[in-house]
């Protein structure tokens, strides 16, 4: 665990650290493969940069919205550097917005942008289980196996350990430079998001701090199999179109 | 991929694939660590706040224990940190604003790294109204495992923390929301 690094006596908070490196390496591998998927990069770097600078004032601006009466007393606060003062799902919303709209307006393709922005995506879960491990966040339940790590009072499994190394396999099965140039749009995307959900299905089960509905459920694991499920069917229909076509000559 | 190739293979992987997804699910609900409170003291969110005693500026001893069924922060702080002076006016506020709901600030000096007059003038400079506690071998900073200054615990009624935050200073936005969530807790 290491949530600051000490730089020439300046304490710089590690896991966001991390988690900005990840963001500009996906960003920037994803840029130089976006040509295999028929989509500019300068249209790609354009589209995530809008969707980030959207994400942070969208998480800021709902947090507010969702607490007025805290910053009607200090509006400076919406200008402070707490990254506590965030809403995600706002951030994640107005992201989405923007990008779509960006899409839009420049008459992107969906399944070409989400093919082209997988290697992004693939880096960045790379980098968050690495922040996890920095912060001890997103802990890993007891064990007694010999690899287990001493962290908040017991030994536990590494469990970010683990999603780092799922991430960065799936992220080398899915190098983009190895893509099958005849593979249909969506496909690329589609097989990142089902090994990704088939990785967090699995690790989840290994969290100490999962979120659990009714029957001890775990809540992350239902909706990771539901992710599952649905990137798989997208790889069956287009599969299915696939072998369609074929037939018909 | 050659599973991609044949329509059917994939089906029947698909559906095994979803099939032991199930069934590690079902597994997971018996395994350990499916809540975040196991009551193990430890400076983590859902955990149970490390105790301590301490002795105030003026000699009272404290015990965080004690102030079980209120809402607590534990505020670890040096004289010589900037963030920590940016931030106390605000906490000053809000303890007068909330102190009578049920909230309490212990802020700890980090007395190790700094020295017992540091923790006066500053008091007095800032007119500090909240207990500043002495930690002079460092035992609590080491307990809490701070790297940073100033460092945060935001402690609900029953003793677990609900939200650390390393670093500052806190924004009032942020510690009146922290707040008011921790009072919500708190029984009349």
């Amino acid at each position: 665990m290491m949530p600051f690094l000490n730089l020439f006596g300046v304490a710089i908070a590690f896991p966001p650290l991390i988690i900005l490196i990840g963001i500009w390496l996906g960003s920037s591998l994803a840029e130089k493969h976006a040509h295999r998927f028929k989509v500019q990069d300068s249209d790609l770097y354009n589209l995530i940069f809008i969707a980030l600078v959207a994400f942070v004032l969208g998480g800021r601006f709902g947090y507010a919205a969702q607490h007025p009466s805290a910053f009607a007393d200090d509006p400076l606060s919406l200008f402070s550097r707490n990254m506590g003062l965030f809403d995600p799902f706002s951030g994640a919303a107005v992201g989405g917005i923007a990008a779509v709209i960006y899409g839009q307006r420049k008459k992107l393709k969906l399944w070409p942008v989400l093919d082209a922005l997988t290697p992004a995506l693939a880096v960045f879960l790379v980098a968050m289980p690495l922040a996890n491990l920095a912060s001890g966040n997103a802990f890993g339940s007891p064990t007694s196996l010999p690899w287990g790590i001493d962290l908040w009072g017991e030994t536990r499994h590494p469990v970010q350990v683990y999603e780092a190394l799922a991430a960065g396999l799936i992220l080398w099965l899915l190098w983009p430079a190895k893509l099958d140039a005849k593979a249909k749009p969506g496909v690329y995307f589609l097989q990142f998001v089902a090994a990704s959900a088939l990785a967090r299905l699995v690790f989840e089960g290994l969290r100490g701090s999962s979120p659990v509905t009714v029957l001890n459920l775990r809540v992350y694991q239902l909706a990771a199999w539901g992710v599952l499920a649905s990137a798989l069917w997208g790889l069956s229909r287009i599969i299915g179109v696939r072998e369609m076509e074929k037939e018909n000559g | 991929m050659q599973i991609l190739q044949s329509p059917a293979r994939f089906r029947a992987v698909a559906m095994g694939l979803l099939a032991l997804g199930a069934l590690w699910i079902g597994v997971s609900t018996w395994l350990p660590g499916g809540t975040s409170t196991p009551g193990i003291p430890a400076p983590q969110t859902g955990f149970l706040a490390p105790d301590f005693t301490l002795e105030t500026l003026e000699g009272q001893s404290i015990t965080l224990s004690d102030l079980r069924g209120q809402a607590v922060l534990v505020n670890i702080w040096a004289s010589w940190c900037l963030p920590c002076r940016a931030e106390m006016p605000a906490m000053e506020r809000i303890y007068q604003e909330y102190k009578e709901a049920g909230f309490v600030i212990l802020a700890v000096h980090a007395t190790n790294q700094d020295s017992v007059a540091g923790a006066q003038t500053f008091a007095a400079e800032y007119e500090l109204t909240f207990p500043i506690l002495l930690d002079r071998d460092g035992a609590v900073g080491e307990q809490y495992q701070v790297t940073a200054l100033p460092s945060s615990f935001f402690i609900l009624p029953d003793g677990s923390i609900e939200e650390v935050v390393f670093g500052g200073p806190m924004a009032e936005a942020l510690l009146r929301t922290r707040v008011e969530t921790l009072l919500a807790e708190v029984e009349p």
